[in-house]
């Protein structure tokens, strides 16, 4: 299991936390096009490598925060905010 | 193809085992080296019989003391099989002890009284009559269950129950006691898996540089190879303990393994042998790991290579040392290097006649051994022939890389050394050391354990990592099979014939190879078969070792019962303040999510009727509640709701529906505005979690700038929903205003779809809405969770005239179908928009911006296809379709479902809520109903989804 640096109750297992993805930028809603909206929702990179991601603290915190994993070697690291 | 085993026609029938009270004719005289404690004596059984041990027996090595050879018949060809490696790999010796299936025999230590018998014997060791597969064995080839157990698939039931015989494996006793599992999580610097003499040193080294450290070690003590060593080894091996047990820093787990390891060294470590007999998982963090996991001897390939009599140099080297007894009395030992040549001197020195030392080093080697059942003679490749009871082989090693492998680390082939070693890529966090890397003295293997153990250390301390000095090899005969053909997976009855003839078939690489044959898919998983199976294939297919590879070892290394993986069960239950009450007066329990509630009290259809007539009170604590404070509270609720929330009143209430970004309708509930800046919202009671998680990521990564505070407060309130005609006299008795005096209730004061502040039955800071999911006049109060069951009790007790009721959740589904209410979940599925759910009223495109609204936009720019949510009446009156019945078009094409489905006691008669494609929305459609037993029947949309009151006359009453 990796541990998850969550910048505000320090390294934890991640099963302590719930993975938010990539997080693609929400689209303006006043004049997105189905092509735009669909991306946001469903279209990921999913890279093999370095990658920037979401992660909720559910068990502790309750913070929303980013960080970089390889998803390779599953190696972690902070991103400054 | 068994011919070339040895045996033409293995004997059915075994010779009986000598004795009736058994005598230890095999037992050798006090050993230096043995675990035994020769003042206790165990009494147990075993196959029906009585038998005697020493405590530090083995069960196998008591029975081998005794005589007994023979342990289990083969998997497949049901071939009698005695001792192989006398360790807990032994392919031969998992037996049924008590009501505990498939322990490992050869490692299970003895106690008084055990019951032990065979497990893959039927209908018994002496006798199987499964042998008849041997002479069917040409069918049995590699790849026979794939190709003649497939079709025809109706005949798999009949296949199955006929397999499910001859598989392997012990009893379970569905009613057997549930043994106590426990978890335990522990924070290391260093955990050092294996305890030779490398992994002796490493532990201390580390410990004594300041590390935490945990040595694991599979088997009753630590000590690896050198427990069955001679004098200078077991000198040192009192030293090499001494200075562990010196150490404060080094906890020593014994008969327990390091099973998996996973990302950032999460480490699952089985701690065997608790007490009580059971297990315990550990779940470890270890900033280094240090795998000293030693090496596994590997059998020699021939004909005959599984009878009875032919062991391993080690597992002899074990049975003299460790248990003083003495496997045979006639020997021939074929031995590639020092473990044969010390298993040859062991037997000599017990008084074993070895009458050969075959020495593969000089190029001599076996070529078939011979008997029916068991050992009788083997033939070497000089030709000459030998009557002997026990064959010895040291052929060579396998390097147990599991957990290396679980580091990424991929073994590549040596040919100097004849065996896979580690490759050079490890991750900083996991070291090795011992066997598994390289050859050396016993002083080597200590030292380079020391310089690993040291780096280990530093490394946990967040040194920069620095290489060790790599322990040298020694060169070994290539040696895997000889010039006949045998058993190379003896847990999965694979020889290597069947090899040959998977690669023929054009199974031409080692996982192909492996899952073809099922070779290295047993119990052992490889340890003792995968080289073998390797050399085999490229010899078939004419490609040397180091271009095939190994499979790859994955978790666990070793086998782990469920009940350790499971632990003790810390799923938490949630009751509300009243479960005991609902308890004491006959509720039938309802898991919902982790919460029970009471489904009903014994009536369901009467406390729905009690609700309509009078009045009736049901717990709904489950609801989610979330406390919302801040100015920007409203520009929240517009986000995540369809509708609007500007103007919402202090002290009114509203239903609002969510959806998501894809415009599926996902929860829904009412919010009420407490203050100026204060909300509450209530959530679906499945919903809570994900709700307020979902509020929180608008909050902290879409608008980071509002100001707004959630917090949770479902269980902070104990809520009940007071429904019915009289549900207003019943509050007017015990509710009050928040200052004191009666609450006044009457609808100009206390309208439909607001709420208030107030006292009831002397509790402060409690809350009613004026809202109704029943579609009757209702209340829904909050009072702090501690009061719950006083205000519980002085609701049933101020209503008693008037009719108070409890009702459980089953009365309040029957009522809200009636009123026509949707249940998110339940009525809508994962693909229903806020159009589909009949909620189009509600939802408000000409705002901004809302969770969902560009999709429910461009829906409702076009025709809307997707199904509608309606009610239907069967044409039978009587006839409840079941929920999830098929709404279909035709012969069989399926148009929608029936979602919801209840007798309604107040109608007399069935009602539905149901999904159906949108031309059969129309009321009065009839459209027909598929029912589970396939009957089909009519039913016909109702003008709108409420049944009951469609007008809500008596809700807003």
């Amino acid at each position: 299991m990796i541990r998850i640096p969550c910048p505000h109750c320090g390294p934890r297992n991640s099963s302590e936390f719930r993975y938010a993805g990539e997080g693609r930028p929400r689209p303006d809603v006043r004049n997105t096009t189905p092509p735009e909206w669909r991306g946001y929702l469903y279209e990921r990179q999913n890279a093999a490598g370095w990658v920037r991601e979401n992660w909720y603290h559910t068990a502790g915190c309750r913070r929303f925060f980013a960080i970089e994993r390889d998803t390779v070697s599953n190696e972690v690291r902070t991103v400054d905010r | 193809m068994l011919t070339e085993h040895g045996l033409r026609w293995p004997a059915a029938e075994l010779p009986r085992e000598a004795g009736r009270a058994i005598s230890a004719a095999y037992r050798l005289s006090p050993q230096p080296g043995e675990v035994l404690d020769r003042s206790r004596r165990f009494r147990f059984r075993w196959d029906g019989r009585d038998y005697e041990g020493f405590a530090g027996d083995t069960i196998v090595s008591a029975l081998l003391a005794s005589g007994v050879r023979y342990f289990s018949r083969s998997f497949k060809y049901a071939r009698p099989r005695g001792v192989l490696t006398a360790s807990f790999l032994d392919p031969n010796c998992t037996l049924q002890v008590g009501d505990e299936p498939n322990v490992r025999a050869a490692h299970r230590r003895l106690r008084a009284g055990m019951d032990v018998s065979p497990q893959n014997a039927w209908p018994s060791l002496r006798y199987d009559a499964r042998v008849v597969n041997s002479a069917l064995g040409r069918f049995l080839t590699a790849g026979f269950y794939y190709k003649t157990f497939m079709k025809p698939q109706r005949l798999w039931p009949v296949y199955s129950a006929v397999l499910a015989r001859f598989a392997s494996g012990g009893r379970t006793q569905p009613d057997a006691t549930h043994g106590y599992y426990d978890k335990r999580y522990a924070h290391l610097d260093v955990v050092v898996a294996g305890s030779g003499p490398a992994g002796l040193a490493a532990a201390v080294s580390a410990a004594r540089a300041g590390a935490r450290v945990m040595l694991v070690e599979e088997e009753y003590e630590i000590g690896g190879h050198l427990r069955w060593g001679g004098p200078a080894d077991l000198a040192r091996l009192a030293e090499l303990r001494a200075e562990v047990a010196a150490e404060p820093g080094v906890e020593v787990l014994a008969d327990s393994v390091v099973t998996g390891r996973y990302d950032d060294n999460w480490l699952a470590i089985l701690e065997r042998g608790r007490p009580g007999g059971g297990e315990r998982l550990i779940k470890a963090r270890a900033a280094t790991l240090v795998v000293a996991a030693g090496l596994v001897e590997r059998p020699f390939v021939f004909a005959g290579n599984d009878l009875p009599g032919v062991m391993l140099g080690t597992a002899v080297r074990r049975l003299i040392n460790l248990h003083a007894v003495r496997p045979g009395s006639r020997a021939v030992v074929l031995t590639g290097n020092d473990e044969g040549d010390a298993a040859a001197a062991d037997l000599r020195r017990v008084g074993v006649d070895v009458v050969r030392v075959a020495d593969a080093r000089r190029g001599e080697g076996i070529s078939r051994a011979t008997g029916r059942g068991s050992l009788r003679a083997v033939e070497l490749t000089d030709g000459s022939r030998h009557q002997v009871d026990l064959l010895v082989t040291s052929t060579g090693w396998t390097a147990p890389t599991s957990l290396l492998n679980m580091a990424a680390n991929r073994p590549v082939w040596d040919a100097t050394a004849a065996r896979f070693r580690p490759g050079s890529d490890l991750p900083d966090t996991v070291l090795a050391t011992g066997g598994i890397v390289g050859d050396g003295s016993t002083e080597e293997l200590a030292a380079h354990g020391e310089a690993v153990g040291r780096e280990a250390s530093a490394r946990a301390r967040g040194d920069r990592p620095a290489p060790v000095p790599p322990l040298g090899v020694h060169p070994h005969p290539a040696l895997f099979r000889g010039p006949t053909h045998g058993f190379v997976d003896f847990s999965e009855d694979v020889s290597s014939k069947d090899i040959l003839a998977a690669a023929a078939e054009g199974y031409d690489s080692s996982e192909l190879v492996k899952r073809f044959t099922t070779a290295t898919m047993g119990p052992s998983q490889g340890k003792l078969e995968v080289v073998n199976t390797v050399a085999v294939l490229g010899e078939a297919v004419g490609r040397d070792m180091a271009e095939l590879g190994t499979t790859v070892w994955r978790p666990p290394y070793a086998p782990i019962s469920l009940g350790a993986l499971a632990g003790r069960i810390f799923e938490p239950v949630r009751r509300t303040p009243m479960h005991g009450w609902h308890e004491a007066h006959g509720a039938v329990p309802l898991v919902a999510g982790q919460w029970i509630r009471p489904d009903s009290y014994g009536d369901p259809h009467a406390e729905a009727r009690a609700v309509r007539r009078a009045v009736g009170i049901i717990d709904v604590t489950p609801i989610g509640k979330l406390d919302l404070r801040g100015p920007d509270v409203p520009e929240l609720l517009n986000l995540v709701y369809v509708n609007k929330w500007s103007k919402l009143a202090v002290g009114s209430v509203r239903y609002g529906v969510m959806c998501a970004e894809d415009g599926v309708v996902f929860d829904d509930g009412v919010t009420g505005r407490l203050g100026e800046e204060h909300y509450l919202m209530s959530t679906t009671s499945s919903g809570a979690a994900t709700v307020e998680e979902w509020l929180e990521n608008w909050l902290q990564t879409e608008h980071p700038d509002w100001r707004v505070h959630v917090t949770a407060l479902t269980t902070a309130y104990a809520s009940i929903n007071i429904a019915g005609p009289q549900s207003r006299t019943l509050l007017s008795r015990i509710a009050e205003e928040p200052g004191g005096g009666r609450m006044a209730l009457s609808p100009e004061a206390f309208p439909y779809m607001r709420v208030r502040g107030c006292r009831i039955a002397g509790v402060d800071d409690s809350l009613a809405w004026r809202i109704g999911f029943t579609g009757e006049l209702s209340y829904e109060i909050h009072v702090p969770a501690s009061y719950g069951l006083h205000v519980w009790e002085a609701l049933l007790a101020a209503g008693e005239d008037l009719g108070a009721t409890p009702f459980g959740v089953e009365a309040q589904r029957i009522l809200r179908l009636e009123k026509g209410h949707l249940i998110v979940g339940q009525d809508t599925d994962g693909l229903t928009k806020a159009f589909s759910a009949g909620l189009a009223g509600l939802v408000k495109l000409d705002k901004d911006d809302f969770a969902g609204k560009p999709e429910l936009l461009w829906e409702s720019q076009g025709p809307i296809e997707s199904p509608r949510l309606v009610a239907l009446l069967p044409a039978d009156p009587m006839l409840v379709p079941a929920e999830g019945s098929q709404i279909v078009r035709g012969s069989a094409r399926i148009a929608g479902r029936v979602t919801s489905s209840r007798l309604s006691p107040e109608l007399g008669r069935s009602i539905c809520l149901a999904q159906v494609e949108a031309d059969l929305a129309e009321p009065g459609c009839v459209v027909t109903v598929v029912l589970p037993d396939r009957r089909r029947v009519r039913a016909t949309v109702a003008p709108q989804l409420a049944s009951v009151d469609p007008d809500g006359s008596r809700l807003r009453g």
